[in-house]
């Protein structure tokens, strides 16, 4: 035992396998979470919808994303005899990467991270940012009109609302005074409001925790800002040539990001583990790794609403609500945030 | 040096989740920005009127379900009526009160059709699924008069088939519904048919008002519509356009008021007319129609319960005898038997009929010499006139705004291509 701790923790080889471990932890979860996801998107939309939705495989349908995973993994792999070979199949790759890399930061209890950094927020922002490379390389070496109409709409889309989701976190780091994650959800457990649900920053930062879920549902496309994917006009965009596993980890990497957008709605403004009830409260006052779960799970719900309810904006129209409401409605918070926090009044001393 | 700059062709269609069937667009594109719009049409066609030389009046009529297959009665309707005027045939009253309830319902399975379509064209999802549990009901209306849940081929020259069904048809247990399910879906099943679509017309105007609340004042839904697709009033009467399209640029026309068939001048109902020309107002007084349909259905239904009567005319050179006096009568057996081997005869002349189809205006043009087949049978399908219009209402919108004008033309490519 002493000696596979001594091995784990004090030698190079070591790092590297726990390390190796520690991104399995993460990962494998992470992608049973995607497979439920789809199952938890089908059953509530069905709801929403009048339908029961799956419940032909296994009980209530519960085997169904294994099932399609399994006819997704049996399907050819087609590369139209025009697209540019090399490029296409590392599209999906590129896109399924930062997905992933994403979660490196994420805490989801005191301790419980894959990497403490520092700049952790700005890692996230940097490495999401990448995921659009993927989607306009896919677009392109496809050699298909509708994919490349896709990634054009893909581009400008991911650029303009990388920016509003930019400020909101900026508004984050303000109030923190941190660009590590866990510092940030640690801050939140203090405040004016002593550390209830008020003293999250949802509240007082309410306009940027709006601006940042609704840039989320852009930067994921998801409905109603699903204009790169755009059914009913481009067929799929991107994805259009896109089949077998080679189309399964665009999904992957779209639910990921969903997870992952919700994952950071969560520690950024809800409080990530810290518990909605006062601590005097036993148990449930406790802060647990529950309460991330949930606040994660309803932030995902808010996703699969949106798509139930919305019809999907026209594509200038979604670039002007990002640059014409979105950038000067963030600006104008940050600039109040910031006198707000230099008068007697400020929450976050 | 001066590159060549060219615009985008994007080949939309025939296999398009916004295809509406099988239209193929060829659109020019700059950027995003539609140029020209250049619907192709024809992959549906199956010479509907050509066929319909070579067989007789009563064998065609099935062929008039399959040309615009979202309303299905409103095409025999024409058709019966064009048939009904070249040879001077009387129907009775209580078949004209069935077709204009028929008529109706109609327009109801149409628009809810519509509505579904146009709101998953513009990427609402849920409407459509809406939309679809009130067509099941409508649908079974369709079945228990006819049998067929689509293709009812009810009405026939002279009246219809038969007189509505003393007793709605009920869902049976089965593996997938017990009991208790299945008594609360026959619930409002139990009565006559009748009974059945009086509540159904209760509880419509209570659906009608879940959809508006998904999208009249939906923000997302009135940019997707509001200005697009304008088509002035002058413009839509050069165009040719009928139904919705033309009473949503504000012209009041509408067959049912102009020219009263059947007995629509005894019916209380309003005309809804647009403003603007736009998708919206399209879509509103789409809306407003079915509430109007439901205004109309009830009125039907009040009548018809009160004037039992027969439902086809007596002239048994037209219609089939009763299957008793078949099968007693000498002279009704030569009838029947006459009828469904040669067919009726229909004197020789020509003549036109148009309803108010749900879509427009739907008109079958009728040669006959005489013959127990027609001599030339044209149909005058509004869809086609309307995706004509298409390049004009869409030039310099957005692809995206192409789906949504597709979506308010409602078309459908059984009649476009025939």
């Amino acid at each position: 035992m002493e000696l596979l701790k001594h091995f784990l923790f004090d030698t190079q080889i070591g790092f590297v396998i726990w390390t190796l471990l520690k991104i399995v932890a993460i990962a494998v979860p992470l992608i049973l979470s995607v497979a439920y996801m789809t199952y938890a998107e089908r059953k509530v939309i069905g709801y929403m919808q009048i339908r029961v939705g799956p419940n032909r495989v296994g009980p209530l349908g519960l085997l169904q994303p294994f099932a399609d995973v399994l006819k997704l993994l049996l399907k050819e792999i087609i590369a139209p005899s025009a697209a540019s070979k090399g490029l296409f199949f590392i599209a999906p790759i590129l896109v399924l990467m930062p997905a992933l890399a994403g979660w490196a930061v994420i805490p989801f209890f005191p301790g419980l991270v894959l990497a403490d950094v520092n700049i952790g927020l700005l890692y996230v922002m940097a490495i999401t940012s990448l995921g659009v490379y993927g989607v306009i390389i896919a677009g392109w070496a496809s050699n298909s009109k509708y994919a490349f109409l896709g990634a054009m709409r893909a581009a400008a889309q991911m650029v303009s609302y990388e920016l509003a989701m930019g400020f909101a976190l900026i508004g984050v780091m303000m109030v923190s005074g941190s660009l590590n994650v866990t510092e940030i959800v640690n801050q939140q457990a203090h405040g004016a409001a002593g550390g209830s649900v008020f003293s999250w920053n949802w509240l007082p930062l309410l306009p940027l925790f709006v601006v940042y879920f609704i840039s989320g549902l852009a930067e994921t496309n998801r409905a109603p800002f699903d204009v790169t994917e755009g059914e009913s006009e481009i067929v799929a965009g991107h994805m259009i040539e896109y089949s077998g596993m080679s189309f399964a980890l665009f999904f992957l990497a779209e639910y990921m990001n969903m997870i992952l957008i919700s994952a950071m709605a969560t520690v950024m403004f809800l409080g990530g583990w810290l518990s909605p009830f006062p601590s005097s409260v036993p148990f449930l006052g406790a802060p647990s790794f529950i309460w991330w779960f949930l606040k994660c799970a309803l932030m995902l719900f808010f996703f699969l609403w949106a798509r139930a309810t919305f019809p999907r904006y026209r594509y200038d129209q979604l670039m002007r609500l990002g640059w014409k409401v979105f950038i000067p409605v963030t600006l104008v918070w940050i600039v109040v945030v910031g006198a707000w926090m230099q008068t007697p009044l400020s929450l976050w001393k | 040096m001066a590159s060549e700059i060219r615009n985008y062709t994007l080949n939309f269609g025939p296999q398009h989740p916004a295809a509406h069937g099988v239209l193929r667009l060829v659109l020019e594109l700059d950027g995003e920005v539609v140029e020209r719009a250049d619907p192709h049409i024809g992959l549906l066609h199956r010479g509907t009127e050509k066929l319909a030389e070579s067989k007789t009046f009563i064998q065609s009529l099935p062929y008039m379900d399959r040309l615009d297959y979202v309303s299905m009665m409103a095409n025999e309707h024409a058709y019966c009526m064009a048939i009904e005027r070249l040879a001077g045939i009387e129907v009775p009253l209580r078949a004209q009160y069935i077709r204009v309830m028929f008529d109706e319902i109609t327009r109801i399975l149409n628009h809810l059709m519509w509505i579904g379509a146009h709101g998953l064209d513009c990427g609402a999802m849920t409407i459509f699924l809406y939309a679809f549990r009130e067509r099941e009901d409508l649908m079974d209306c369709y079945e228990a008069v006819s049998g067929a849940r689509m293709h009812a081929a009810y009405y026939r020259p002279g009246g219809v088939y038969r007189d509505l069904p003393e007793e709605m048809p009920k869902y049976q247990a089965s593996k997938v519904r017990n009991a208790s399910a299945i008594k609360r879906l026959n619930e409002n099943r139990e009565g006559s048919m009748l009974d059945f679509i009086e509540d159904f017309t209760n509880r419509f105007p209570t659906y009608v008002d879940e959809y508006e609340t998904l999208l009249t004042d939906n923000r997302i839904w009135k940019q997707r519509t509001v200005g697009i697709g304008v088509v002035s009033p002058e413009r839509a009467m050069a165009l040719g356009l009928t139904g919705a399209m033309l009473r949503g640029s504000g012209v009041e026309w509408d067959l049912r008021k102009k020219q009263p068939y059947e007995v629509y001048d005894k019916m209380d109902f309003d005309i809804p007319v647009g403003k603007n020309g736009d998708c919206y107002d399209r879509y509103l007084v789409r809306v407003e129609e079915m509430r109007q349909s439901n205004r109309i259905i009830k009125q039907c239904i009040a009548w018809l319960r009160a004037n039992p009567g027969p439902v086809i005319t007596e002239n048994f050179k037209v219609a089939p005898p009763s299957r008793v006096g078949m099968k007693t009568n000498m002279e009704e057996l030569i009838h029947h038997f006459k009828l469904f081997t040669e067919g009726m005869h229909v004197p020789a002349g020509e003549a036109y009929a148009a309803v108010e189809h749900p879509k427009g205006e739907f008109g079958i043009y009728l040669v006959s010499d005489g013959a127990n087949k027609p001599y030339r049978l044209k149909i005058r399908a509004p869809g086609y006139v309307h995706l004509s219009a298409l390049d004009e209402m869409s030039r310099g919108h957005m692809l995206s705004d192409v789906v949504a004008i597709i979506g308010t033309q409602d078309i459908v490519f059984g009649e476009v291509d025939r």
